[in-house]
This record gives C-alpha cells, structure tokens and sequence, in this order.
C-alpha cells in the first residue's frame, strides 16, 4: 500500500526533526498545550462547545490513527465504541450521578471491555474483513440502542438527557467553559499516550506488524498482541472521545450514532494524515466538524456533493492528508531558508 | 508542524476575539431582542436537508421561500425577514451544534419550524434555558406541549396522541365488537399513536394483535400475516410512508378483509397509496386537518390557489404529493401573523406572548373548521381534524370536525 512509502519519508523527516530541536519541540508542546488551556478564558458558549466538539472527535480519531496508520488495520465500525462510550456516559450520569469529568474514565474501562470481547476474535480477519466485520458492528448499532431490551437503560428512542453541573462555584467557570477544560484535560493526556506508544516499543511493534507481518514475527514481535493492543487503544480513545461529545451535548438518542459516524472517524484519520500522531486527527476533526458548515454554505441541500469532492481532492493532492500538506508547505519554507 | 499548530489556534482565538468585539458593539434598542433592528428580523429554521430524513427538508425551503414573497411585498411592519435555513442531518447532537450556532453566533430571534422528534429533544432544554422561542414544530409528540416546564418550545401540527383518540372514539362508537390488530413502527412515533389510542379505548381486550417493525426492516409481510391469522376485523395502520404503503398492499395480497385505519402523516395519496394500489387502498379510514392540493374537491379553493401561486413563482421544488411541502405554507403564515402582532415590541417574550395568544385564528390550508388556537397554558396550535375515507380516487370528509383536548 501506499503507507509505506509515505511513511519512509515522515519518519525521515521526524528523525530529521528530533535531532535538530528535541527541546524546541517541547517548548512547542508547551506552548499548544498552553493554548489550548488559555482559550478557556478567549473563547464562549458556541466556540467552546465547538472546541470540544472537535477535540473529542480528535481524540477518537488519534486513537483510530494507531489502529489505521501504524498498525495498517482498517476499521469502519469506530463509531459504535464511540456510541458505546457516550451512552456508558450518560447512564453513569443518568443514573449514578457520577461528576462529568469521571464519565470517560468508566467509558473507557466499558469500552475496552467491549473492544476486547470484539477485538479477540475480529482480529483473526485481515484487511477488508476486519472492515466489514467493523463496520456490520457499526450499522447494528443504533438498532440495538433503540430497541426495548435495554430501554430501562438507555431510554431506548428517546434518548438521555444528561444533567450537567458546572465546575463548583469558586472555580468561577460557567458549564461550557468546565466541559471545554475537561476535554481538554482528556486530549492532553491521550495527546500524551498517543506520542509515547508510537515513538515506544510498542509503535516499532505496530509498524514492524503493518509493513510485514512474517518479518515481525522473525525479529521476535508477538504479532496478534500487537494488533490486539493497537484495537484496544483505538477504541479506547473513541469511547472517551465519545464519553466527551455525549457531555459537551448533554443528550444522548441512537440518531445521533448512524454508522455515517463510523465513516466520519475513518475520514477524520486518512483526510487528516495517517501517521501523523497529533496534527493529523486534529486536522481531520477539525474538517469533519467543521467543513459540512461551510460546503452547506457554498450548495445548501448539495452540500455532500461538495463535501465529497473536497475529499478526493485532498486525497488527489496528497494522500498524506492535510497533516502532509503542512509537512510538505514547512519543508519547502526549511529548504528555501537553508538555501 | 508544531509551530503550525499553535499559529493555527492564535489565528483561531483572534478571529473569535474580533467577532466577540463585533457583537458587543452592536448594540441594541430598547424593544429590541438580538436578531431583530429597525430594518431586519431574523430567526432560524433546522431541517434535515442531508441524511436519511432529507426528504422533509423542503419544508425548509419553503419558509424561507414564503418570506422571500414576503419581503417582495414589503416586509413585516417596514422590516425584512431573513431566515437562516441549517441542516442537521437528523442527527440530534447535529442540532444542537446548529442551534447554539444560529443562536450565539449569528444571534437570530427565534427559530421556528424544524423538524423531527430526537432532534427537537436534543434542543428541548437549551432553547428554553436560554430563552429563545422555540416555535412551530413540524412533529406530533405530545411533549411539546408542556408550557409549565417548558414555556419556549411550541409544536404547530397535531399531536400523533390527539389523532389515536379519534380513531380509538370512533371505533367504539361505530364498531363496539371490533377485533383490532394494530401494525406500528418501534419508536416514538409509533408508541405515541399507540399508548393515546389504548388509553382512549379503554378495553384493552379488544386489541387482539399488535405487531412492530424497526425502521431498518426491508418489508412488513410477516407482521402482515400473523395479524391476519389473529382473526383481527379491524386494521390500525401506525406506519411511515414506505411502510404504510407496503402493509396495504400486502393486506390485499393476502385477502385480509380488515376495516382499516390509516395514520394521517401516511396518508398521501401519490406517496402511499399509488405504490400501495387504489383498490387495495379504496375504503381506508384516515383524519386530515389539512387541505390536498390534488384532491379535485378544493380545486377552486382560494387557500390552495394562493398555494399555487406561491409554489410557481416561489418555491418550485414542491411536491403536490408531500403534505409537509403544503403544511409548511401554513406554519410560515403563522409565523408571518406572529411577527406582525407583535408589532415594534420584538423581543422574544413578546414574541411568545403574542403565539400563545391565538383565538381562532385562521392559518391558510387548514380545513373549513379548524383554526390555531393557543392559550398561556395550552400550547397545542391545532387540535381538531376531521375523519375521511378513501372512495377510490380521492379523500372524502366525513361528519364533524373532531375536536380533541
């Protein structure tokens, strides 16, 4: 596949990168971790929401990167642990009046729960048949929420409405602002992991798996733990993402899961940049958040169409995403300076 | 790449810091609430116009159509009218993102006639939260209107609950031995028809069957035959379009010879009982609160000529066949009457002040009989409809209107 290649230059610029400015790179860090946390105070009510819209779906998307980019798995059905996440969310809140902030913690917990029990035997499949098993997970789904088997639960069609308390009063923050900082909090810590398990052993297990699988095994790699521990971080991070997005809502009803969302998560990560850790899911959620707005604007009723074509142009310009367009717009401005 | 990022969120923090300035400098007058000023009025409608409802984003079109006619005349009291038409998808967190933007960002007064039931849900309590009119739903469940806990949110068609006690009323009057068997789709819609409809009959006994379907099935045959074999005589149809049409045709098929009862938001004739087969269709019993445009009866009806007139030079996507293409009509003349009344004093209070004041008030395409009446604590716009039987060409009224509360 493509990857391959796009991979040898993206970790040749990164070694490339690391060696020159390893302490710039952290100040870097600093500075957007910092960004982030200030905007609490810059932004209100809808840009908030808004935010945290978006960094939920880029935690699920960074989560979902590991699996697609550097373990080469593909998956369609990541909306359903999303889903998974976001209604373990609202029946804690609903029912147990656990504080917000704690809900993606227990997503989480459910969500590897699930992600094991589905991953085990899903993860015999290769390439297109892990697809489709996924992605059958991901149209099962809002029918299972809906139906009256767990309707004391999950309130069936109708959905859960989840009451959200703010910060408590001394912190002087408003609700948007207390759901904006905790999904910051969460993005920064999977922002975290992400860097740590890509550049680790784990993440030379990823790849070793995805380029060759039989080599892999050569040198020693467990090939099915790695595939397995990439699936269970991907749906980690998708059921936190969705544990946020169902908080920053404050409602959750099977409508707001159809398996579009599951193609949504798979976009955000290859329009994003696969391979690209951090920028790459922001950037694509960022884009799935944001650019039906705007192609709505451009065709109003037409607006998929539009949305559409964007994509294959960003695939026709450069399969690396929009994370690779920055990459490929910062070498260019590096070899000009170096000149 | 980093130093990308974080230029990017500067970038994004000054944009937003600009546009708050903006919006704190437009200040405003004092009858004035965010969204209207001396020359404009604006508020927002929330339609899926993608996604597997988008057929019903017309509706959407519509109202902004019928306020391009408006400001073609003039306006409403010297100001123009501008709708910002947005899609969710129906998807409800969708919604909500397209509420909050409509509402903060763009700052419109109101917004009125969206559509769909989870999504409506998803909005229920931020609208009311952030006192913001939430008017004119095109959707039937009976929780719209609750002024006591939510005195924002306002429905304008009839609640599928008010329609199920008018069939369940005449049935006990006119067929007290009936054996009914009732098909309903597993969900709110349905479960609302169904819940109102026992209730009314009292005698839950004389429900023999009563069979679901899930949106997601691709035909309703089998349910067709276990209500036959139930030895049911009396067929309560609580389907969608695509489903409705299927179960009677397959009703046919299989010689079940049931009286049957037809969901009013299933009962066109060009969408549900073309496919379904005029004969299979002749005799069916449905309730209309509307008028047909198709049906020959109100050809020269000067209410479906005006439709007409406005569905040519306006608003050219309309379908003759869709009821919410002409519903809407009706919903954007109620809007149009509320902002007149409430004159210069536009603020959103006044605005729901003035909707939960109507008194027989006239709004085009409702049957001869039917007005939109509304109260502080009555928020239901239209409660009566009237019973009507398939002749085999055409829908044809029967007795009185039915007045439910």
């Amino acid at each position: 596949m493509t990857m391959e290649s796009t991979d040898m230059t993206q970790s040749l610029s990164a070694a490339r990168n690391r060696k020159v400015s390893l302490p710039l790179a952290r100040l870097g860090y600093g500075a957007a971790a910092l960004a982030l946390l200030a905007a609490t105070g810059v932004l209100e009510g809808y840009e908030l929401f808004l935010a945290s819209s978006i960094l939920s779906y880029a935690i699920a998307a960074m989560g979902l990167n590991v699996l697609m980019g550097y373990n080469g798995q593909i998956s369609l059905g990541h909306g359903a642990f999303f889903a998974i996440g976001a209604y373990a969310a609202a029946i804690c809140i609903d029912r147990f009046a656990v504080p917000f902030a704690l809900t993606p913690v227990i997503a989480g917990v459910v969500g590897m729960g699930a992600g094991w029990l589905i991953g085990k035997p899903a993860l015999r499949l290769e390439g297109v048949y892990l697809a489709l098993a996924t992605f059958g997970l991901a149209i099962a789904t809002p029918t299972v929420l809906r139906s009256d088997l767990f309707a004391e639960w999950t309130g069936g069609v109708q959905g859960l409405f989840l009451l959200i308390n703010p910060a408590p009063e001394w912190a002087g923050l408003d609700l948007d602002q207390s759901i904006y900082l905790a999904v910051v909090g969460y993005f920064l810590l999977f922002a975290f992991l992400t860097l740590r398990l890509v550049r680790g052993l784990n993440g030379k297990a990823w790849i070793a798996t995805r380029d060759n699988p039989i080599a892999a095994r050569a040198m020693g790699f467990d090939v099915t733990r790695a595939k397995t521990r990439a699936f269970v971080f991907s749906v980690l991070a998708c059921s936190v993402g969705g544990a946020l997005q169902a908080v920053a809502v404050q409602f959750v009803a099977p409508d707001s899961f159809p398996f579009f969302l599951s193609i949504s998560l798979f976009t955000a990560v290859v329009v994003g940049g696969l391979c690209s850790p951090l920028v790459g899911p922001l950037l694509g959620a960022v884009f799935i958040v944001m650019v039906p707005n705007v192609t709505e604007e451009i065709w109003q009723g037409g607006s998929w169409a539009v949305y559409g074509g964007v994509i294959i142009v960003i695939m026709a310009i450069q399969p690396r995403g929009l994370a690779g367009m920055l990459g490929w717009v910062k070498d260019k401005l590096t070899t000009h300076t170096n000149r | 790449m980093l130093k990308s990022t974080t230029a990017l969120t500067v970038t994004r923090l000054l944009a937003f810091g600009a546009m708050g300035l903006t919006l704190a400098s437009g200040a405003m007058a004092a009858d004035y609430d965010k969204g209207a000023s001396d020359d404009e009025i604006k508020f927002g409608t929330i339609v899926p116009l993608s996604g597997p409802a988008s057929a019903y984003g017309s509706t959407g079109t519509c109202i902004a159509a019928y306020f391009d006619m408006v400001n073609d005349k003039g306006g409403i009291n010297g100001r123009k009218v501008t709708v910002s038409v947005q899609d969710d998808g129906y998807n409800p967190a969708k919604m909500l993102e397209q509420a909050r933007r409509l509402v903060e960002r763009e700052g419109v007064l109101f917004i009125a006639g969206n559509i769909g039931t989870p999504t409506n849900s998803a909005i229920h309590r931020y609208m009311n939260q952030r006192k913001v009119p939430h008017l004119f739903l095109t959707t039937g469940a009976s929780k719209w209107d609750d002024p006591e806990n939510y005195p924002w949110t306002m429905p304008y068609i009839p609640s599928y609950a008010a329609e199920g006690r008018i069939y369940a009323k005449y049935i006990k009057e006119n067929m007290p031995d009936a054996k009914i068997g009732i098909l309903y789709q597993n969900d709110d819609f349905g479960r609302d028809y169904m819940d109102a409809f026992i209730d009314q009959l009292g005698d839950e006994s004389m429900v023999v069957s009563a069979v679901s379907y899930d949106t997601s099935a691709a035909t309703v045959d089998s349910q067709m035959s276990t209500l036959k074999e139930s030895g049911a005589d009396v067929f309560f149809n609580v389907a969608s379009p695509k489903f409705a049409a299927q179960a009677i045709r397959r009703a046919g098929e299989i010689g079940w010879d049931a009286t049957q009862f037809l969901v009013s938001v299933s009962n066109a004739k060009s969408a549900v009982l073309e496919p379904a087969g005029l004969d299979h269709s002749t005799g069916i019993i449905s309730t209309q609160y509307l008028k047909e445009p198709t049906n020959p009866a109100y050809a020269e009806d000067a209410d479906v000529q005006a439709w007409q007139a406005f569905k040519a030079d306006y608003f050219p996507k309309a379908s003759d066949g869709n009821w919410w293409d002409w519903s809407c009509y009706s919903t954007a003349y109620t809007i149009e009457h509320v902002l007149t009344q409430a004159g210069d004093e536009l603020t959103r209070e006044n605005l729901m002040k003035v909707a939960s004041n109507l008194e027989g008030f006239e709004a085009p395409m409702l049957l001869p009989g039917i007005t939109v009446n509304t109260a502080a604590d009555d928020f239901a716009p239209i409660e009566a409809m009237s019973l009507m039987k398939f002749d085999g060409d055409n829908w044809a009224l029967f007795g009185d209107v039915i007045a439910v509360d």
